[in-house]
């Protein structure tokens, strides 16, 4: 049984709609994705989701709780760590955690958590003086605090640095392996090839698809595209006559060749080219990933692709 | 019904932590004592402005321009007010703006403590410190210029909150008008300084022009200063004062929770 259900989710600020129609459901234990362009309805979503905001259409259910009517209960149960929620400059993490530990009848040891979040040394540093990652930690800290059983996370990593954004995916991955499900908002590809169970791509206010970030890159499997600088001059038509090629084009000034094709394309085009005498320096073989997959379905970013 | 669970699953789990209403009071109040300018404006400056008006030869003689009254009488009343307009028209509307601005109102909303707590709180810091520097500032009169203490405390008191609550409830509107800190800030500020000068600041409402003191008479800094220095005095503040008071509260209140946005 799922603890969250979306059913045909419709929100509209005035006469702009931000979820047309959205529908998914999040299954016990998971780190579900969202993933979308910005301005897709992935905030507004979850918004309705943590029962902030009313949905104008459509049926929200988490954990048997209308999150509307419910928002009490809810919020017993739900932990939240919002975009762009920030504390008072000057509270320290220790006012941090002891004043929203008693904001819940029955809350985590806060010590523990910090420990785990590694934010032991910084307990008397205020907010102001923490890294982004230590403020992102915290804010995690907070939406767990509750001991929830669903956390929803939106855009946890936007503006970290590479080391922060990898601590912050292991800290998820522990808080799951604790039995919490995991609702994880962002716009990362890689972080939702790394964390996710399985994603909604949500386009438009639509869910576009919704898989294993593995399924959804099959989608797009079949291309391999190769990059290569040939020793010597090679001509195009003699590639482009090979079996499994689908195109031949040049790129960087006609020094390098794209050559895309499917199936044993690498091995035909790599065989013409040892028979003809030529060496194919630089040699790049690509596969699609979550992100072609990702661009695919949301039709997006075509001009600045390859 | 849901509302109703909630309080007595609390209830019957209290055990030895702090009622999370107490504890977020003491955090807001703690926050407020790490900001030197809101301290310095709020608690030191009310005090000290009085002991320099009071070091003034001429101010502590009786005048008969104002019904045998010395002027740092005049100046209990209005630096009462003084600290009530700076903490309830500056300090709380950019403190609410800037909680607004940050998403702490938006983050309060995903736990089970009410964000409107927040506002709460910062009504309850406002009037314990607004009561903390009026016993500051009528203790500092009586022991440093011979002020006599009001003769009539309970009048005393009662125009006191009704100011409290008037000019906390103007505070609220601006935080519910201004779209973020900044707007706060600015219009606390030039707001700030006609009160103070309806309040007699700069010339004491009883040495005002008629017509300028009719029109301060019905501001609610005016009609403040002028019930508290009756009240002290040993007479029954006039009527119209308390009414005009209650009435700014009112209608304050009705403005800032019909504007007031949550983020």
């Amino acid at each position: 049984m799922p603890v969250i259900e979306v059913r045909g989710l419709h929100k509209r600020y005035g006469e702009k709609v931000a979820v047309a129609d959205v529908s998914f459901a999040v299954e016990r234990g998971e780190i579900f994705g969202i993933l979308g362009p910005n301005g897709a309805g992935k905030t507004t979503t979850v918004e309705c989701v943590a029962g902030l905001r009313a949905p104008d259409g459509g049926g929200i259910d988490v954990l048997g709780l209308d999150p509307r009517r419910e928002r009490d209960e809810l919020r017993r149960v739900l932990g939240v760590q919002l975009q762009e929620s920030a504390l008072p400059d000057k509270i320290t993490v220790t006012e941090a955690l002891e004043l929203y530990a008693s904001f819940h009848p029955d809350p985590a040891d806060w010590r523990a958590l910090v420990e785990r979040l590694g934010l032991g040394d910084r307990l008397r540093a205020q907010y102001r003086r923490l890294s982004g990652g230590q403020k992102q930690r915290l804010s995690v800290a907070l939406a767990l605090i509750g001991k929830p059983r669903i956390a929803v996370l939106d855009e946890l990593t936007t503006g970290l640095d590479p080391q922060a954004r990898h601590d912050i995916w292991d800290l998820i991955e522990e808080i799951r392996a604790g039995g919490v499900t995991v609702l994880l908002v962002t716009h990362f590809m890689a972080e939702a090839e790394r964390l996710c169970d399985r994603v909604a791509v949500i386009d438009a206010g639509r869910v576009a698809a919704l898989d294993t970030p593995a399924a959804l890159t099959s989608t797009v499997d079949s291309e391999q595209r190769i990059t290569f600088r040939p020793s010597r001059p090679v001509d195009d038509a003699v590639l482009a006559a090979l079996p499994d090629v689908t195109a031949v084009t040049r790129t960087r000034g006609g020094d390098e060749l794209l050559v895309t094709g499917t199936g044993n394309v690498l091995a035909s085009v790599v065989g013409a080219l040892a028979s003809a005498g030529i060496v194919a320096e630089h040699l790049r073989v690509e596969q699609a990933s979550l992100d072609d997959a990702y661009l695919a379905l949301t039709h997006r970013g075509e001009g600045e692709q390859r | 019904m849901t509302a109703v669970d909630g309080t007595t699953t609390a209830r019957g789990r209290r055990g030895p932590r702090a009622a999370p209403f107490v504890r977020l009071v003491r955090t807001e109040a703690r926050l407020f004592l790490r900001e030197p300018m809101a301290v310095l404006w709020a608690l030191v400056f009310p005090p000290v402005l009085l002991v320099i008006l009071g070091c003034v030869p001429s101010f502590r003689e009786r005048s008969a321009d104002l019904h045998g009254l010395r002027v740092i009488d005049l100046y209990v009343p209005i630096m009462v007010i003084f600290v009530v307009a700076m903490t309830a028209v500056n300090v709380l509307p950019a403190t609410i703006t800037s909680y607004r601005e940050k998403g702490i109102l938006r983050r309060l909303s995903t736990t089970p403590l009410p964000p409107s707590r927040l506002l709460l709180a910062q009504v309850v810091l406002n009037v314990v410190l607004e009561t903390l520097v009026l016993v500051l500032v009528v203790a500092v009169g009586r022991i440093g210029f011979g002020v006599a203490l009001p003769k009539q405390p309970v009048a005393y008191a009662i125009v006191f909150a009704c100011a409290v609550l008037a000019l906390l409830a103007l505070g609220m509107v601006i935080a519910a008008v201004s779209p973020n800190a900044k707007v706060g800030n600015a219009l606390g500020m030039i707001l700030f300084f006609p009160l103070m000068f309806f309040a007699g600041l700069w010339l004491p409402v009883a040495a005002m022009p008629a017509v300028l003191r009719r029109i301060a008479e019905y501001t609610p800094v005016g009609a403040a200063t002028q019930a508290l220095g009756q009240a002290a005095a040993g007479d029954w503040p006039n009527p119209v004062h308390l009414l005009v008071l209650v009435g700014y509260a009112v209608v304050f209140s009705l403005v800032a929770i019909r504007f007031f946005r949550w983020e």
